[in-house]
């Protein structure tokens, strides 16, 4: 099996230029506007409007496929939006394509900081705890890293960050779940429902018949 | 603060919510009429032909609101085969949308030969059994697949389904409360649909308490417009108040029929509970959490 490859995202180092996104529309023939309104700044090379979390959320997670037709979705996140041009959903494809030729993905070829690096999921592991120690050192003591352990929540992300605060200030979540997680529980309490609802309606039946038995003789003198 | 606040929204059209609604209708009322089929008299026959009838007009209807609201219709083909390997099938179990889509497509088949169907008869009640049962699904999945999406509120209880279901039966029993009386149907047939109704409701009540309890500290999210929509509209005017009608009926007039009102309750709670979700903004909560 060849060797997992991912993203870490050092956003101690990121200056919100936004390259990464002109470069991902650029490179997958994504437009800019999404109903004649521009998505980027396009003032100026800069193309900062904000820096928060839900920029970096694009490359957020990772689908893992275990098979054609079979894929497990880790997170339903921003990874997954609408392409106005085409009218369908798309996702991040980690540039496939550039991949198959022996390039990096758009995004962190692009980066002027190298804040977004790809490559080996261990190396980058390597290397981004030994980030975490330089920063520690220089007297960053909250420097740490969200998703990069392999035992920890969806035994580890492929995409994983280097933070200096609250994950949810970044827009990332404390303790990341798959969400069907809640598809079992939510399915069978639906179908009790729907055997208590059924009783009710049989009983109702019941009672109806019962009523008229009892009643038979006042509905005779009626009819 | 719960990690559903750090998603973002789907990108859904206004289509979902009346689908939401007409499907729980058309589901419930298909059930009930299988019921009927099933235990019934021939004196049920047009409260049987009406729940059929809304069951058929409701999945065409469900249909075009859900391929309308994907923007580009015949891509709802992708639900159901799979694009490079026609015709081989478009089925994950684990995706409640991947199951809804075939249990509407299935549902509307059923709701079809029944409806197209005059009589009764063997066929057509093992026709209504599976229907039966897959309504109850199209009524219900809409909820389980909500909580399926790592959403406020949606994700963060596992009743959504279950609320939902109880609604579908209790939206379902009142149109057909309401059409039927003009397809000839008997008084004895009709209370015993008004009757489930109120016990649909009943149902509906405690199902709605325990899904705001379960919430636990994301029920604040509720403390919104879409909050007091659940309050006045869905518990008060769709709930409470046609049950009291339901006990002591208060003469003519919309407002004072209690299908009508069980209707509007049922169009209500789909949408507050769609919207009260959907108006959380990320860049809101983040900013809260930054302070």
């Amino acid at each position: 099996m060849p060797e997992a490859m991912g993203f870490f995202t050092d956003t101690t180092i990121c200056i919100g230029c936004k390259a990464c996104e002109v470069a991902c529309k650029n490179w997958n023939q994504l437009p800019a506007t999404n109903g004649g309104v521009s998505e980027l700044s396009g003032d100026s090379y800069d193309n900062t409007r904000k820096l928060d979390g839900t920029h970096w959320r694009h490359v957020k997670f990772i689908e893992q496929f275990e098979g054609p037709y079979n894929g497990r979705w880790l997170m339903m996140s921003d990874v997954i939006d609408m392409n106005p041009a085409a009218g369908t959903a798309q996702k991040c494809t980690l540039c496939y394509d550039r991949m198959q030729v022996g390039l990096e993905p758009a995004c962190a070829k692009a980066c002027p900081t190298d804040s977004i690096q790809f490559g080996p999921i261990a190396e980058l592991r390597t290397r981004a705890q030994k980030r975490v120690d330089q920063l520690k050192a220089q007297g960053e003591k909250r420097a740490r890293l969200y998703g990069d352990d392999p035992n920890g929540p969806l035994g580890g992300l492929n995409s994983f960050y280097l933070l200096v605060d609250e994950p949810e200030v970044y827009g990332l979540p404390r303790d990341p779940k798959l969400p069907s997680r809640n598809l079992k529980s939510s399915g069978v309490l639906s179908a009790a429902t729907g055997a208590v609802l059924g009783l009710v309606a049989l009983v109702g039946l019941r009672k109806r018949r019962m009523d008229e038995i009892g009643g038979g003789g006042e509905r005779g003198s009626e009819n | 603060m719960s990690d559903t606040f750090v998603t973002a929204s789907p990108h859904w059209t206004w289509f979902i919510i009346p689908y939401f609604f007409v499907g729980g209708i058309a589901g419930g009322a298909y059930f009930l009429a299988a019921v009927l089929e099933w235990f019934g008299r021939p004196e049920d026959r047009p409260v049987i032909r009406t729940g059929y009838s809304l069951a058929f007009w409701g999945a065409v209807l469900s249909g075009l609101l859900l391929t309308l609201d994907l923007g580009r219709s015949l891509r709802f083909l992708n639900m159901l085969f799979q694009s490079d390997n026609f015709p081989h099938l478009m089925f994950k179990s684990f995706s409640p949308i991947s199951f809804g889509a075939w249990a509407l497509l299935l549902f509307g088949a059923c709701a079809f030969v029944s409806w197209y169907a005059e009589t009764g008869g063997t066929p057509a009640k093992l026709i209504a059994a599976v229907g039966g049962l897959l309504g109850f699904f199209v009524a219900g999945y809409t909820g389980v697949l909500l909580s399926v999406t790592n959403r406020p509120i949606w994700a963060d209880s596992p009743w959504l389904g279950a609320l939902f279901l109880a609604s579908g039966a209790s939206t379902g029993a009142a149109a057909i409360a309401l059409f039927a009386p003009g397809r000839g149907a008997t008084e004895r047939s009709l209370r015993w649909v008004t009757t489930f109704d109120a016990r649909a409701l009943i149902v509906e009540l405690l199902l709605l308490i325990v899904f705001l309890v379960s919430l636990g500290t994301v029920a604040k999210a509720w403390l919104s417009v879409w909050g007091l929509l659940l309050i006045v509209g869905v518990v008060g005017a769709g709930i409470l108040w046609p049950l009291r009608l339901h006990l002591k009926p208060a003469g003519a007039g919309a407002l004072r029929n209690p299908a009508v009102m069980v209707l509007l309750g049922g169009f209500l709670l789909r949408c507050v509970v769609l919207l009260a979700s959907n108006s959380i903004e990320y860049h809101r909560v983040a900013s809260v959490v930054a302070r």
